[in-house]
């Protein structure tokens, strides 16, 4: 390889390799990053499977997963945002707290003994939700008033957040637990009642299916409309098929998972089924807290990339200055950014409490590391303007792959956070080696 | 014409009528577009802007000289909303107006581009093109087809070898980043046109489209502030040149009553024509 004419070869026939490699990825047009996280993700997922003797990949193990992740992807979509608009709200586990709290003393106290109207009456989960979400915007509202407004730095105003609302949550509470809650507020924490079932899962699958078909071919047509150039016919196939298989998958294994057979048996002596020979084996299906951590996603993805609420926050995360001259309300959208945080936290109280079936006064300690670093894994830059969803709820998932596969392989607690805290690092080191690389 | 709206040129001897613009109702003469009438902004007790008046008319070009740290972008920034003045008085259409804003700014149909781009960086060129006026669709949703589409025709007419429009304009050249700033502040019928150095980046291809672009918009009757150190260029395009010393306005002149001599040696020793000496004209080449 010493002179020049050795060489020559060798990268011409290496290059058309690389170029092929590089095509097929374009011409699909996905985002490599995202691809790089769930290829991370497998890795996590294989690693632990076989360390464990295969008890990771199970259809119990993935599900448990899944419903531990939701509370901190729902709240991890809204950070993305607040980071990409290059501020940090540090009060969104004191305020998971707070909400929480507040939501079982509605329906646990003050709507049934208070007020005197009795314990899990119809709209007892209504009105408790409702209250929880509008109290969450109210927070954060609030929160994104004074950074907005009065121009104090979000850290500060969310760390004085994150003593506050804990501060209230111990003066008030005296270290009393709220419990039971209402039953039906308590389907939102999931497990074998509150998951949608056999049919409704694949109900749901196909209308995921039907939902990704429909976004590619409307894509195309605008597309076609305007004669931009249009993604090859094959790579659209792969990735509306690929996308599907996924679907699939992911139902599947929710609906191998069956309900504990001592429920199952209680539920046929109930309904007046004979049990077979096996016992009754009932599919849980996806849980309603994945279900919403689903909605969730898609809807902020929405609002992140088709709306004129996402296009300014990160406007505004890539320069303020152009932002504020491009005729954009920077104060109020960043205000708006705390308080949409408000309502997700609120979302995401609902389901750690509905999954306890309790309030307890450390509800959501030490939460707001855990969706910052979710967002961060999920490839959110603290230089602002960069940041997607997908990636936030991916690093939720990732982060909980890690605590689970510690959890099962008896890791104890501190070792658990020495891991998670030294991968974040160095997700975080490769993203931004990756990032200078390709800049 | 309002009776609230003097003439406000009484210093200089040089100033005629614009010719009626093409393009719009002819406006009787000394009908200003916009004026900016004693305008002042001080940072920490420092005038950089101190008792300014400009003005333009419709399908004018007002050239606005003067050397580095004269005030310009300064002046030019409480007209598009930027830094509002802390006195002074705006009118558009011989109206009084409040501008404290950017958008109250293009509101009013004036449009800016500032010396800093202030483009998103982390936005491609359609983005930011259409930043704070995005097309939607019937429910809301942004409609990127239509604003890629919409961008893309406006580029054909300002750089036609532009071709990235899908990347983020922080990978865009100096050039390629002017263009789309260009493009922004033109394509949403502007009135009142401010260009704050609009070919410091360009190289002389794109620096002749955009010199054509501004005879052309002045030809549709817009009234245009073009500030520029280079003397040339001013003297090609403008109507009329106000030149800047030291926050201060030295004077307004017509560009077909002076030479350019007699303007650098306003923007450089602050003296109108009439006060400058041979010698110091010598000096001035010296
Ligand atoms: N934000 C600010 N804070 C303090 N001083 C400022 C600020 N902006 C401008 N100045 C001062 O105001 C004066 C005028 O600046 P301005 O930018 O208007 O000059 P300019 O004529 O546009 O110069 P150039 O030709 O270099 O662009 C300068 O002395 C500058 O230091
Ligand atoms: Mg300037």
């Amino acid at each position: 390889m010493a002179d020049a004419s050795g060489v020559l070869p060798a990268s011409t026939a290496s290059e058309p390799a690389r170029k092929d490699r590089r095509s097929v990825l374009s011409s699909l047009e996905i985002d490599t990053r995202l691809l790089g996280m769930i290829g991370a993700l497998a890795v996590i997922w294989v690693f632990f499977n076989v360390i464990s003797g295969g008890s990771f990949l199970t259809a119990r193990n993935l599900s448990n997963l899944s419903v531990q992740s939701a509370s901190t992807a729902i709240m991890a979509t809204g950070m993305v945002l607040i980071i990409v608009s290059r501020n940090i709200d540090l009060s969104v586990g004191s305020l998971l707290g707070f909400l929480g709290y507040t939501m079982a003393m509605l329906q646990a106290v003050w709507i049934p003994t208070t007020l005197g109207l009795g314990f899990d009456q119809p709209y007892t989960w209504i009105i408790t939700i409702a209250a929880g979400l509008v109290i969450g915007a109210l927070v954060g509202g609030f929160q994104g008033l004074l950074v907005a407004y009065a121009g104090i730095p979000s850290f500060i105003v969310t760390l004085g957040g994150l003593l506050v609302w804990r501060g209230i949550i111990f003066r008030y509470a005296q270290g009393q637990t709220i419990a039971p809650l209402d039953g039906t507020f308590r389907l939102l924490g999931g497990g074998p009642e509150g998951s949608i079932g056999f049919i409704g899962s694949w109900i749901v699958g196909a209308l995921m299916c039907i939902g990704i078909v429909y976004t590619l071919w409307s894509n195309r047509r605008r597309k076609r409309r305007y004669g931009f150039p249009l993604r090859v016919m094959w790579a659209e196939v792969v990735v509306g098929v690929v996308g599907c298989l996924a679907v699939v998958a992911f139902v599947a294994v929710a609906n191998a998972y069956p309900w504990p057979s001592t429920l199952a048996t209680e539920y046929a002596q109930s309904h007046g089924i004979t049990e077979p020979p096996g016992g009754l084996i009932i599919p849980t299906g996806i849980a309603i807290p994945v279900l919403i951590m689903l909605g969730v996603g898609l809807l902020m993805t929405y609002l992140a990339t088709r709306r004129r609420f996402g296009r300014y926050v990160y406007a505004i995360g890539g320069n303020p200055d152009a932002a504020e001259l491009g005729g954009i309300n920077v104060r109020r959208t960043i205000a708006g950014t705390f308080a949409l945080m408000g309502i997700l936290v609120g979302v995401a109280a609902a389901v750690q409490s509905a999954r306890l079936n309790a309030a307890v006064t450390n509800l959501g300690v030490q939460a707001e590391l855990d969706v910052i670093s979710a967002a961060v894994i999920g490839g959110t830059s603290f230089a602002g303007g960069i940041g997607t969803i997908p990636g936030a709820i991916l690093g939720a998932v990732v982060m909980q792959s890690l605590r689970s596969g510690m959890l099962l392989l008896n890791v104890d607690s501190p070792t658990q956070d020495i891991v998670v805290g030294s991968v974040l690092v160095l997700a975080v080191g490769v993203d931004s080696y990756l990032r200078r690389r390709a800049s | 014409m309002t009776p609230t709206l003097p003439p406000s040129e009484p210093s200089s001897p040089a100033i005629t009528p614009a010719p009626a613009p093409a393009g719009r109702a002819a406006a009787p003469s000394g009908d200003y577009l916009v004026e900016m009438r004693n305008i002042r902004v001080s940072f920490g007790g420092v005038h950089a802007v101190d008792n300014v008046t400009v003005n333009v008319r419709a399908g004018e070009v007002i050239g606005l000289v003067g050397g580095n740290g004269a005030g310009k972008s300064t002046l030019i920034r409480t007209l598009s909303g930027a830094r509002p003045a802390d006195a002074g008085q705006i009118f558009v259409d011989g109206k009084p107006v409040t501008i404290s804003n950017p958008r109250d700014a293009k509101a009013l149909g004036i449009e800016t581009i500032y010396q800093q781009l202030a483009l998103a960086d982390n936005i491609d060129a359609a983005g930011n093109v259409f930043l704070g006026r995005e097309l939607r669709t019937r429910i809301g949703s942004l409609d990127d087809a239509a604003m890629e589409s919409a961008t893309r025709k406006v580029m054909g007419r300002l750089n036609p070898r532009f071709k990235n429009f899908k990347s983020p304009v922080k990978s865009l050249s100096g050039g390629q980043r002017q263009s789309v700033a260009i493009a922004r502040a033109i394509h949403f019928n502007a009135r009142v046109l401010i260009m704050d150095e609009p070919t410091a980046a360009l190289g002389p291809a794109e620096t002749a489209q955009v010199r054509d672009l501004v005879a052309q918009l002045k030809e549709e009757g817009l009234g245009i502030f073009l500030i520029s150190h280079d003397i040339h260029d001013v003297f090609d395009l403008a109507d009329r040149i106000s030149v800047m010393l030291q926050g201060k306005l030295v004077g307004t002149v017509d560009k077909t009553k002076v030479t350019k001599d007699e303007v650098l040696g306003m923007i450089i020793m602050g003296k109108k024509p009439d006060e400058v000496t041979e010698k110091e004209i010598a000096e001035l080449h010296g």
